[in-house]
């Protein structure tokens, strides 16, 4: 059997991290998808904090990832609002529209 | 904690209770009122609390210190821009309103997005704990977000804001994963303990997460090559929502950047001064070359920010005493230049709506004097040539950098200045020289008042500006 250690916790919150970093630039097709990806980034880091607090015994990292799930739910209720406005404007979401403004 | 303590910790956060408090009593009245009556009255309420809690952050405070277990420092530095940042949103709002009212954008949501958004900043530059800056920053930029797209008819308006909203998202991201890698290797996330357990010297883990969260901020001041968004968002938002983008929002954004740079890493400058003043060299390169093209005059002056963030970055990248008051007084002198351009860009209105070209300003110092006499004071202020006070910002902020020693630095930034030239210049030359038919109609009160003033301040500063260089200084020398 392998111990699961401090490592491991880090290695999988990187692995999400950096899917979500290119879920957002590599995406072409919609900006759903990129919603998706930055809230797999914050919960990327919320497994960060909550490993590093338990390795560490504080329960500062934990506090501090309760912060950022309430803060990840504001950013997701204001990334769809104005989602909803741009798809009201332009008629579709895909990331290749974003195009009005150039140079 | 008992009740002594705790009233000693509210009483440092004056200036933010108010704020804060203002803020949701003003969201009821808006939504018991008539949305009619709401609008004006709601409007004026906000002013008027900005103007209060930048009094209240100059005298009303309980002293200075730490509230909260280290979490918020009320220090002189964040006192000064507290002050700063009340004052320029104030102006901001007072520019806005006859704007507002001509597009039809009047509604209470406004000036109440734009409270809640100061409040973040001044969250911002008292942040003395990684989790404070955290929920600072988000404060801000949520209500930022939600006034890019305020004209919400407008696709450009929407799309600027998508565009801000997800790559600001992304920034918080890089910060917060950033965050969380400091907060694992140093076991704490205050600044004052970090700061400690930072005199081992650093590991590998921590400077990797310091690489994030100066990556974080970088966007938030719009720094190459994180700027890829500003243009955009500048030339979609609507004007006066730019006119606050460009002003107080970089404005907290940069002191935070310094704030965390010196303080819990100031311990292991050479670990982050390469790479600031990589920040600094691209965004004043970028800035010089991106706007000799640009035709519109909201990206002009988006590429100008970013060039100026840039010199702002010089004096972070000093990381000294000196430094840091130059950020100060560069910060202040850049703000009330950029106020007053925006002004300008939204006198530019004829008979069928608003313009926002650069050849539209034609012949306009013939046509109406005061206006072109305003924007070429305004344009060599901002961008740095002699003698208006913008020169003397840029000129403290490159003798920050030799003092540091970072002497190519500061030969880059003179000779980015002088490419910059350029394009100020030329809209100088089109105000004067062009010849065109395009008249605009008068300006409102506030706007035609924003404009001189700012104007006349690029002049009337220069005495004073011993006095502020003087008070800077102090405020400088206090902080570290």
């Amino acid at each position: 059997m392998i111990e699961v250690g401090l490592g491991h916790y880090l290695a999988v919150a990187a692995i999400l991290f950096t899917i979500g970093v290119f879920g957002i630039f590599v995406n072409r097709k919609n900006v759903i998808i990129i919603l998706m990806s930055v809230e797999l980034i914050l919960l990327s880091v919320n497994i960060n904090l909550v490993a590093f607090s338990a390795f560490l015994g504080d329960l500062v990292g934990q506090v501090f990832a309760l912060f950022v799930l309430t803060v990840a739910a504001a950013e997701a209720a204001v990334g769809l609002a104005i989602l909803v406005v741009y798809f009201r404007n332009r008629g579709d979401i895909s990331v290749e529209g974003v195009n009005m403004m150039k140079g | 904690m008992n009740a002594d303590t705790l009233s000693r910790n509210l009483g440092l956060l004056t200036p933010e209770i108010i704020l804060a408090g203002g803020a949701m009593a003003l969201l009821m009245l808006g939504v018991f009122m008539k949305e009619e009556r709401a609008g004006r009255l709601v409007y004026f309420l906000t002013i008027a609390l900005l103007v209060v809690s930048a009094v209240a952050a100059l005298f009303w405070t309980a002293g200075e210190g730490q509230a909260f277990n280290g979490a918020f420092i009320l220090d002189s530095l964040s006192k000064f821009s507290k002050v700063a940042i009340s004052l320029v949103a104030a102006v901001a709002l007072i520019m806005a309103l006859p704007y507002l009212e001509s597009e039809k954008l009047l509604k209470i949501e406004y000036p109440i997005l734009a409270l809640l958004a100061v409040t973040g900043m001044m969250m911002m530059v008292s942040a003395n704990d990684l989790v404070a800056m955290y929920m600072g920053i988000e404060l801000q930029s949520l209500a930022l977000y939600v006034l890019a797209a305020f004209n919400r008819d407008s696709l450009r308006a929407s799309e600027a804001g998508l565009k801000y909203f997800v790559l600001g998202a992304l920034s918080s991201g890089l910060l917060l994963y950033g965050s969380s890698l400091v907060y694992g290797f140093t076991g704490s996330t205050g600044f004052n303990e970090i700061a400690i357990a930072l005199q081992d010297g650093p590991n590998v883990g921590l400077v990797f997460g310091l690489v994030f969260v100066i990556c974080g901020l970088a966007f938030k001041v719009s720094a190459a090559p994180f700027h890829m968004w500003t243009p955009d968002v500048y030339e979609g938002a609507p004007t006066p929502v730019t006119a606050f983008f460009a002003t107080a929002p970089k404005f907290a954004a940069i002191i935070l950047l310094g704030r965390v740079l010196m303080e819990p890493f100031g311990g292991i400058v050479d670990q982050w001064q390469d790479i600031v003043w990589m920040l600094a060299f691209l965004s004043m390169g970028v800035g010089a070359f991106g706007a000799l093209t640009q035709t519109n005059i909201k990206r002009l002056l988006a590429y100008s920010s970013i060039g100026n963030m840039g010199y702002a970055l010089v004096a972070v990248a000093a990381a000294s005493q000196t430094g840091l008051w130059a950020l100060l007084v560069f910060m202040v002198l850049y703000m009330i230049g950029v106020i007053g351009s925006f002004g300008a860009v939204l006198s530019m209105r004829t008979r069928e709506g608003m313009v926002e070209n650069i050849d539209d300003l034609a012949g306009l110092a013939q046509r109406n004097p005061g206006l072109g006499w305003s924007i070429t004071a305004l344009m060599f202020s901002i961008g740095g040539l002699p003698f208006m006070v913008g020169f003397f910002g840029k000129f403290f902020v490159i003798f920050a950098a030799v003092e540091s020693g970072l002497i190519w630095l500061a030969i880059a930034a003179v000779l980015f200045s002088v490419v910059s030239a350029a394009y100020y210049l030329r809209v100088v030359k089109v105000v004067w020289f062009d010849t065109s038919e395009i008249e605009f109609v008068p300006t409102a009160m506030s706007i035609y008042w924003v404009t001189r003033m700012a104007g006349l301040a690029t002049v009337l500063l220069l005495p004073v500006l011993g006095w502020l260089v003087f008070r800077a200084y102090s405020v400088g020398l206090a902080t570290l």
